[in-house]
C-alpha cells in the first residue's frame, strides 16, 4: 500500500500501528466491540502457499478442451434417497435473507442453477426467491431456527445442520436493527428494528450423541430422501468430523477461519478457528481413518477465491467446496464503481466490510429497497454463472496439467509446499525436498 | 459423547440377572457410543484383610495362574477369580494399594482396572453387542452395576480410555458430557500424586473425585467440589461400594433419567434403555435437576 | 387424502413393526385411518414426527426425544412420559402430553398447543415463536428462553433464569419463581391477560385451575438493541 504519509524519521510501531491505534480509540469511545462483516483480514497460510507439479517426463497432460476433465460429483450417497449431482465441485454457501437482500439471493440461485450446482439458505429461513430460483438448494438448520418448517425441509433438496461456521466457531447468527426490516421481522417472527440476540447452541440438542438421535428425526420427517450435512466451523477438526460420521452425517462441510460472515465481533473472526488449510488435511486424515473418505462427502469452504484454491482443496481430498465471499464479490461487493460511496461511508473499494450496517452500495448486504434495487438478479445471476465457470476452468486446467481425467483424481502427491507452515499444515513436503515438518504421530 | 446406564438391585432375587438386565441396557445405548464399552460391577466381596482387583492384558497367552503365583509368593494368599475375555479378577491377601505397587514394579505390562473389595470393572473398544458377547456379561451376578457406551470426542479410542474409569477403592465413574478445564486441573492432580494413563476428559474428573476424598471429602463432598471446580457439560454416574451416585451440571444439557420401582433403582441417558427392565411401565420416573446429588445406598446391615 | 375421507382406527405395535414403517404410513396415509394408536413405544424417538393431516393419535407408553416433532393438524397424545424436544417446532395442531417431560419441550414451537399434565423440565418453550404451552405442573431452569412470541403457562413452579433474553412472549406462572433471567420482569395482569390465560387453561383443559391466582412476566425490551451501560447483561 502506498504511504504517502512517511517522510523521513517517523517510524510505526508494529504492535500499536495505526489500525490498533483507530480499534483502541474507537472502543474507548463506544464500549463495545467492533462488528463487521467479511472474514479474517489478516495474512494466513493458504492454499497460494502450495503448488502443482504439472506434467513432466514422467506424468503426461491432458490435452485441454478435446480430452474430457470430469468435473461432477454427488453429494449424499450414504444414506439419503434422492443424492445431489452437481455439475461441478463448486456449491454457494449458506448465507442469510437478511444478512443479503433478496435481489442477491435470487442472483447466487440463478447463476447456480444455470451451471448446475447448489445454493444454501442462511440463518433466516427459505425466501420463494430463493427456492424458485435454485434447482438446487441445501436448507440449513441453525440453533435460532428463524423460519424453520417442515415444508420447507420437505422441499429443499438437503439439509444443512449447522453447528458453527469458520468466522465465529461457537457464535450464533447476528443481525443488527437497522437490517431487520419488515419483511425480515416477519419471516424470523422478531419485532421490527431490535439487534438481534443470537443462540451459539441448538435448543434441542447438545453434543454428537444427541445430534444423531435430531438427525434421524430429520430423516423420519422427510422420509429418508434428503442428504444431511452438518456444518462445522473449523477447531478441533479432526475429532469433530469424526464425531460428524458417527452421528449420521451423509455430507460434512468445514469452514475455515477466512469463512465470511455478515456481521460478528472482529476479535472473533480474527481469533478463533484455524486456516482452511490445515482443516483440509485434518478432516481427510479423519475420514480417512474411519474408511469414509468418499463415503461421506466433504466441502471446505473459507477463502476459496480461484480455480486454483479449488483445485488444491479437492487435491487434499476434498469433494467439492463452497464459496460466500467470492460470490458476493462477483456480484459486486467492493467493486471499484462504488468507490465514491464507500468514501461517503468511511470506506473503499477493496477494504469495505461494514456488512452488517445494511447500506451496501452494491445492494448485496442490505435491506433498503432502494438499494437493493441497484442489485439486478439476472444480471447478477449471469455473473454468477461466468465466475462459476472461470473456476471450474482454473481447476480443470490444472487437473488437466496434472494428467487427470476427472478433478477428483487430484491427489495430494501432486502438490508441494512452498513455507515451512504451509508443508506441515497440508501435510505435502517443502518444494524442492522431502521434508514433511510436524508429520503428526499416532 | 455416550451413554450411560446404572442399576441398583433393591431385592435380592434380582442379583443373579443383574449382568443381564446391565447387557440389555448397553445395547440400547449403542446408537450413543459406537467406539468402545464398559460395565463396572459389585460383587462377591473379598474377605476382610484381602483386596481384588481386576486386571487387564493385552496378551493373549497371559498367564494369570503365573501371575497368581507370584503375588502369593510375596504377599502369602492370591487367586484368581473369574476370567473374562483379556481381564481376570485377582484376589490377594493384601491392601490394594500394596498390590497396584507390586504391579506397577514387577508387571507394567498390566493395567489394574479396579481395585477395592467388592468391584469389577470390564471394558474394551468396540461395539456394545460385540463387548457384551465377548465379556459374558449377561452371566454376571451382583448387587448394582453401571455401565457406559462411548463416542469419543477429544481423546482416542482405546481400552484404557474406555469408561468406567476407577478413581479409589470400589469407586468408579461413567460420565457423559465434555469437559473444559481438564487440562490444567490434570495437571494440579498430577502434581498431587494421582496418576493418570490417558488425555480423557472423563479420567480428570474420576481423577478428581479421588483426590477431594483421599483428602478426607465424603463422597458428597466431592461431587459438590466438582461443581465448582469441574468445567464443562456433564452427566456423571458414580459406583460406590454401597450404590450410586448421580450428578449433572448446572447448565443440564446432557439427558438423564432416573427410575425406581419396589425391586430396583435404575439410570440412563435415555428411557430406552430402562423399558428393557421388568417392570418398567410402572416404573416411578424422574429426571435428577442440575446442581444435586442423587445417591442410593444398601442399608447397614 | 383429504382428512374427511380418513375413517377407521389403526393399531401399530412398535415392538414389531419398524419406527420407518409407522412413520412412513403416518405420512402417506394410505390406509385412510383417521385415528391411529401406537402401542410399546418404549422410548422411541421421533413417534409421529413430520405428520402433516387432521389425525388422531394415541401412543400408550413412554417416548423417547422428538415426539410429534414440527407435526401439522394432527392431534398428539402421549399416554405416558416424553423424552427431550417433544413438540420441537410444532406448527399447528396439538400435543398432549399424560406425563412429564424432558427438556426443551416445545423448542422453537411456531404454532398449535402443547400441554403437558405433569412437570416439563429445563428450557420449556425456548426459542418459542408461536406456539402455546400448558404444563400443569413445574417447568425447570432457562424456560422461556429468547421465547419470541407464543405464550407458556406454568400452574406448578418456573425454574431458574425464567424467560432470559426473552422478545414479545407472554409467560404465565401460578406458583413460584426460583428467578428471573435477563430483560425479564413481572408485569400487570390486565383484564385482556386474564381472559388469554383463561381460553389457554379452557382449551388445555385445565377447567381447575384459578387464572387469578397467575402472575404475567415478559419483556422490559432493555436488551433490545445494544447498550454499553447494559454490557454485564451479556
Amino acid at each position: 500500500m502506498h504511504d504517502q504519509t512517511w517522510q523521513p524519521g517517523l517510524r510505526e510501531s508494529y504492535l500499536y500501528d495505526r489500525n490498533v491505534i483507530a480499534e483502541i480509540q474507537r472502543a474507548s469511545r463506544e464500549g463495545i466491540y467492533d462488528i463487521r462483516g467479511f472474514g479474517a483480514k489478516r495474512r494466513l497460510p493458504h492454499f497460494d502457499d502450495l503448488l502443482f507439479l504439472g506434467a513432466s517426463v514422467s506424468r503426461y497432460p491432458l490435452e485441454g478442451y478435446r480430452e474430457r476433465c470430469g468435473t461432477d460429483v454427488v453429494l449424499g450417497m450414504r444414506f439419503a434417497k434422492q443424492p445431489l449431482e452437481l455439475k461441478i465441485p463448486v456449491t454457494i454457501a449458506g448465507m442469510s435473507f437478511g444478512a443479503l437482500s433478496a435481489p442477491a439471493k435470487e442472483a447466487l440461485g440463478r447463476g447456480a442453477s444455470e451451471v448446475g450446482t447448489a445454493t444454501t439458505t442462511g440463518d433466516g429461513g427459505m425466501t420463494e426467491e430463493e427456492r424458485s430460483h435454485s434447482k438446487t438448494l441445501v436448507y440449513q438448520v441453525l440453533p435460532s431456527r428463524y423460519g424453520m418448517n417442515p415444508d420447507d425441509l420437505r422441499r429443499a433438496d438437503a439439509i444443512e445442520v449447522v453447528v458453527g461456521q469458520g468466522a465465529k466457531p461457537g457464535g450464533g447468527g447476528m443481525l443488527l436493527g437497522h437490517k431487520i426490516s419488515d419483511r425480515v421481522a416477519a419471516m424470523r417472527t422478531l419485532p421490527k428494528g431490535i439487534d438481534q440476540r443470537s443462540a451459539c447452541r441448538h435448543p434441542d440438542w447438545t453434543g454428537p450423541d444427541d445430534l444423531e438421535i435430531k438427525i434421524h428425526e430429520l430423516r423420519e420427517i422427510t422420509d429418508w430422501e434428503k442428504p444431511i450435512f452438518v456444518k462445522i466451523g473449523a477447531t478441533r477438526t479432526y475429532y469433530d468430523v469424526q464425531l460428524a460420521v458417527k452421528a449420521g452425517a451423509d455430507v460434512i462441510v468445514v469452514d475455515g477461519m477466512q469463512g465470511g460472515t455478515a456481521a460478528t465481533q472482529d476479535v472473533f473472526i480474527e481469533h478463533v478457528g484455524i486456516p482452511t488449510l490445515p482443516a483440509t488435511r485434518l478432516a481427510v486424515d479423519a475420514l480417512q481413518e474411519l474408511d469414509m473418505h468418499r463415503k461421506v462427502q466433504l466441502i471446505m469452504s473459507g477463502g476459496i477465491r480461484t480455480g486454483a484454491d479449488v483445485a488444491k482443496a479437492l487435491a487434499l481430498g476434498a469433494d467439492a467446496v463452497s464459496i460466500g465471499t467470492a460470490a458476493l464479490i462477483s456480484l459486486g461487493d467492493n467493486s471499484p464503481e462504488y468507490e465514491e460511496e464507500y468514501r461517503k461511508l468511511g470506506s473503499a473499494a477493496g477494504f469495505y466490510d461494514d456488512w452488517q450496517a445494511g447500506r451496501d452500495p452494491a445492494g448485496i448486504s442490505t435491506q433498503e429497497d432502494t438499494l437493493a434495487a441497484r442489485l439486478d438478479p439476472v444480471l447478477g445471476g449471469r455473473r454468477i454463472a461466468n465466475y462459476l465457470r472461470v473456476l471450474t476452468l482454473e481447476a480443470q486446467t490444472l487437473a488437466r496439467a496434472c494428467g487427470k481425467s476427472h478433478v477428483h483424481n487430484l491427489e495430494p502427491e501432486d502438490l508441494v509446499a512452498l513455507t515451512v507452515e504451509a508443508a506441515a499444515m497440508a501435510r505435502v513436503p517443502l518444494a524442492g525436498t522431502d521434508w514433511i515438518p510436524g508429520r503428526y504421530s499416532a | 459423547m455416550c451413554g450411560i446406564v446404572g442399576l441398583f438391585c433393591k431385592a435380592p432375587e434380582l442379583e443373579p440377572r443383574l449382568g443381564q438386565y446391565l447387557a440389555a441396557m448397553l445395547e440400547q445405548m449403542s446408537d450413543r457410543g459406537p467406539d468402545s464399552s464398559g460395565v463396572a460391577v459389585y460383587r462377591d466381596p473379598a474377605p476382610s484383610g484381602w483386596s481384588k482387583l481386576t486386571l487387564y492384558s493385552f496378551d493373549p497367552e497371559m498367564s494369570w495362574d503365573a501371575l497368581c503365583g507370584d503375588l502369593a509368593g510375596t504377599f502369602g494368599g492370591a487367586h484368581e477369580a473369574g476370567v473374562r475375555a483379556n481381564h481376570a479378577v485377582i484376589v490377594v491377601e493384601a491392601e490394594a494399594a500394596d498390590v497396584e505397587r507390586w504391579i506397577r514394579g514387577y508387571r507394567p505390562d498390566l493395567r489394574v482396572m479396579s481395585a477395592g473389595r467388592a468391584i469389577e470393572i470390564y471394558k474394551e473398544v468396540g461395539r456394545p453387542q460385540a463387548f457384551v458377547a465377548q465379556f459374558r456379561v449377561a452371566d454376571i451376578e451382583g448387587s448394582h452395576g453401571l455401565g457406559h457406551t462411548r463416542m469419543a470426542t477429544e481423546s482416542r479410542v482405546t481400552t484404557e480410555g474406555s469408561h468406567p474409569f476407577s478413581t479409589g477403592l470400589d469407586l468408579c465413574l461413567v460420565h457423559n458430557g465434555s469437559l473444559s478445564n481438564h487440562n490444567r486441573l490434570r495437571e494440579r492432580l498430577r502434581r498431587e500424586g494421582i496418576e493418570f494413563q490417558t488425555e480423557n476428559d472423563t479420567e480428570v474428573a474420576a481423577g478428581y473425585l479421588a483426590w477431594r476424598m483421599r483428602e478426607g471429602a465424603s463422597l458428597q463432598e466431592a461431587l459438590e467440589g466438582s461443581l465448582a471446580d469441574l468445567d464443562g457439560f456433564y452427566t456423571f454416574l458414580v459406583g460406590t461400594a454401597d450404590g450410586f451416585a448421580v450428578l449433572r451440571d448446572p447448565i443440564a444439557c446432557k439427558p438423564a433419567v432416573l427410575a425406581e420401582t419396589e425391586d430396583w433403582v435404575a439410570m440412563s441417558s435415555e428411557y430406552r434403555a430402562i423399558a428393557v427392565l421388568p417392570g418398567a411401565a410402572d416404573a416411578q420416573l424422574w429426571e435428577p435437576e442440575p446442581s444435586i446429588v442423587y445417591a442410593w445406598e444398601k442399608a447397614l446391615v | 387424502m383429504e382428512a374427511a375421507e380418513l375413517t377407521g382406527v389403526e393399531v401399530i405395535d412398535l415392538a414389531s413393526t419398524p419406527l420407518r414403517e409407522l412413520n412412513r404410513r403416518l405420512h402417506e396415509l394410505a390406509g385412510g385411518a383417521r385415528s391411529w394408536r401406537i402401542v410399546n413405544p418404549n422410548g422411541a424417538h421421533a413417534v409421529a414426527c413430520g405428520l402433516d393431516a387432521e389425525i388422531d393419535v394415541e401412543i400408550q407408553g413412554h417416548v423417547g426425544y422428538y415426539c410429534a416433532g414440527m407435526n401439522k393438524l394432527a392431534t398428539v397424545r402421549v399416554h405416558g412420559n416424553a423424552g427431550p424436544g417433544v413438540a420441537e417446532n410444532l406448527m399447528s395442531g396439538e400435543v398432549v402430553v399424560a406425563g412429564s417431560a424432558s427438556q426443551s419441550a416445545g423448542a422453537s414451537g411456531r404454532g398449535g398447543l402443547l400441554v403437558v399434565h405433569g412437570d416439563a423440565s429445563a428450557r420449556c418453550g425456548i426459542s418459542m415463536k408461536g406456539i402455546d404451552i400448558v404444563v400443569r405442573g413445574s417447568v425447570g431452569h432457562l424456560s422461556a428462553f429468547m421465547a419470541q412470541t407464543g405464550r407458556l403457562v406454568v400452574c406448578g413452579d418456573a425454574g431458574e433464569a425464567l424467560g432470559d433474553s426473552i422478545y414479545e412472549a407472554r409467560l404465565y406462572v401460578r406458583g413460584e419463581v426460583a428467578s428471573l433471567g435477563a430483560d425479564c420482569v413481572e408485569k400487570d395482569m390486565r383484564g385482556e391477560h386474564l381472559a388469554e390465560l383463561s381460553d389457554l387453561l379452557g382449551r388445555a383443559g385445565l377447567d381447575d385451575v384459578d387464572a387469578a391466582q397467575f402472575r404475567r412476566y415478559g419483556s422490559a425490551r432493555q436488551l433490545y438493541n445494544f447498550k454499553v451501560d447494559n454490557a454485564s447483561a451479556y
